[in-house]
């Protein structure tokens, strides 16, 4: 639990290149979201590592419960006709 | 050092290079300083990183000066580490401001206010120098200072308008810092470069007021300035950064890595 004293906790999403998707690459702390898109920069852009930040502070992101893992996510290990397996794709595609 | 070394470094062209060499070198120098101890890791990796911007718009500033007293000479013996490493207090050109010590984090965060607001308007005039290579460096440079000027902005706002004890700790930075900004605008340091020093004063305070206004800071009232730097006439300070700076060349010449 975060401390009086404490600065809030931010999630950093950073998008490495044009058309490719942002990905989360850590945390940081910072009082507010623009102190928190500097810190990002600062602390996950420095070799050149991405062209867009986003920032959420992390009070605002809901995970799903690890003791519902078995639930959730095990009733898809046999569903294999939803897997697009079926199709060619054409070799100069790249990023499917 | 030789003497017919000191009598080009002596020359006007390279005198006023040194200006903006040494006052990013000494600058480097100070915020560096704070690699390790600032408040929290995120600024920690913020001050380190603007240090290193500023060590390496001075490794440009000294690689053409090296470059033209070498060209002169016919020599190739001056390098970006000579001018660094081997001079001593009052060949050193630097601004005033970047010399004086730390003292706490407002000090440290209007300083960079003042010098990156000054050099990106001061840069952004050598754009259109008649040397090619000094408008490049300021090209360059300008992208840096962009993102100094706005962190540092961001912290003076912070500041200024937060708590009692950072407001109060930042009114004091800002009234003890004040003499010293009128260096920047000195009209022999512009009559070298050509460049416009009462336009330069204008941008500069304008920024500098709306930054303050938001931040809920006065410009202090004090109009006497101190002067000295660019002549190399310098605090009782800059003896002891160089002396920390260049100690391993003076102990063992020639070192490397």
């Amino acid at each position: 639990m975060q401390s009086e004293n404490e600065w809030p906790l931010w999630e950093v999403f950073i998008r490495s290149k044009q058309g490719l998707d942002h990905k989360h690459v850590g945390s940081l702390h910072a009082t507010d979201a623009q102190m928190a898109l500097t810190n990002a920069r600062d602390v996950y852009t420095r070799r050149m590592e991405g062209i867009s930040i986003w920032v959420v502070e992390s009070k605002y992101i809901h995970a799903s419960n690890p003791d519902e893992a078995t639930s959730l996510f095990e009733p898809a290990n046999d569903k294999v006709y939803r897997h697009p397996t079926f199709y060619n794709l054409p070799e100069n595609i790249t990023h499917m | 050092m030789q003497n017919s070394d000191l009598l080009l470094l002596s020359s006007v062209e390279t005198q006023k290079l040194l200006v903006l060499a040494d006052t990013s070198l000494i600058m480097a120098q100070r915020l560096s300083e704070w690699c390790g101890h600032a408040p929290i890791l995120e600024q920690d990796i913020a001050i380190s990183n603007i240090a290193l911007d500023y060590l390496g718009q001075a490794r440009n500033w000294y690689q053409l000066i090296a470059k033209t007293l070498n060209k002169r000479e016919g020599t190739n013996t001056h390098t970006e580490d000579t001018l660094a490493y081997l001079r001593d207090v009052t060949d050193f050109k630097n601004l005033l401001l970047v010399e004086l010590p730390n003292n706490n984090w407002a000090y440290t965060i209007a300083r960079i206010f003042f010098i990156s607001n000054y050099q990106h308007h001061f840069y952004t005039q050598l754009l259109t120098h008649t040397n090619s290579n000094i408008a490049a460096i300021a090209e360059k440079s300008i992208k840096e200072l962009n993102y100094h000027v706005q962190w540092s902005g961001d912290w003076m706002i912070r500041l200024g308008d937060g708590t009692n004890e950072s407001k109060q700790k930042m009114v004091e930075a800002v009234n003890n810092w004040w003499s010293y900004t009128g260096e920047f605008f000195e009209e022999k340091l512009h009559a070298m470069f050509g460049t416009n020093a009462t336009i330069l004063e204008q941008q500069w305070m304008a920024k500098t007021k709306a930054i303050f206004e938001e931040a809920t800071l006065h410009i202090p009232e004090n109009k006497w300035m101190q002067t000295g730097g660019i002549e190399g006439k310098h605090t009782e300070h800059l003896g002891f950064i160089l002396a920390e700076m260049q100690f391993l060349q003076k102990t063992y010449p020639n070192a490397t890595w």
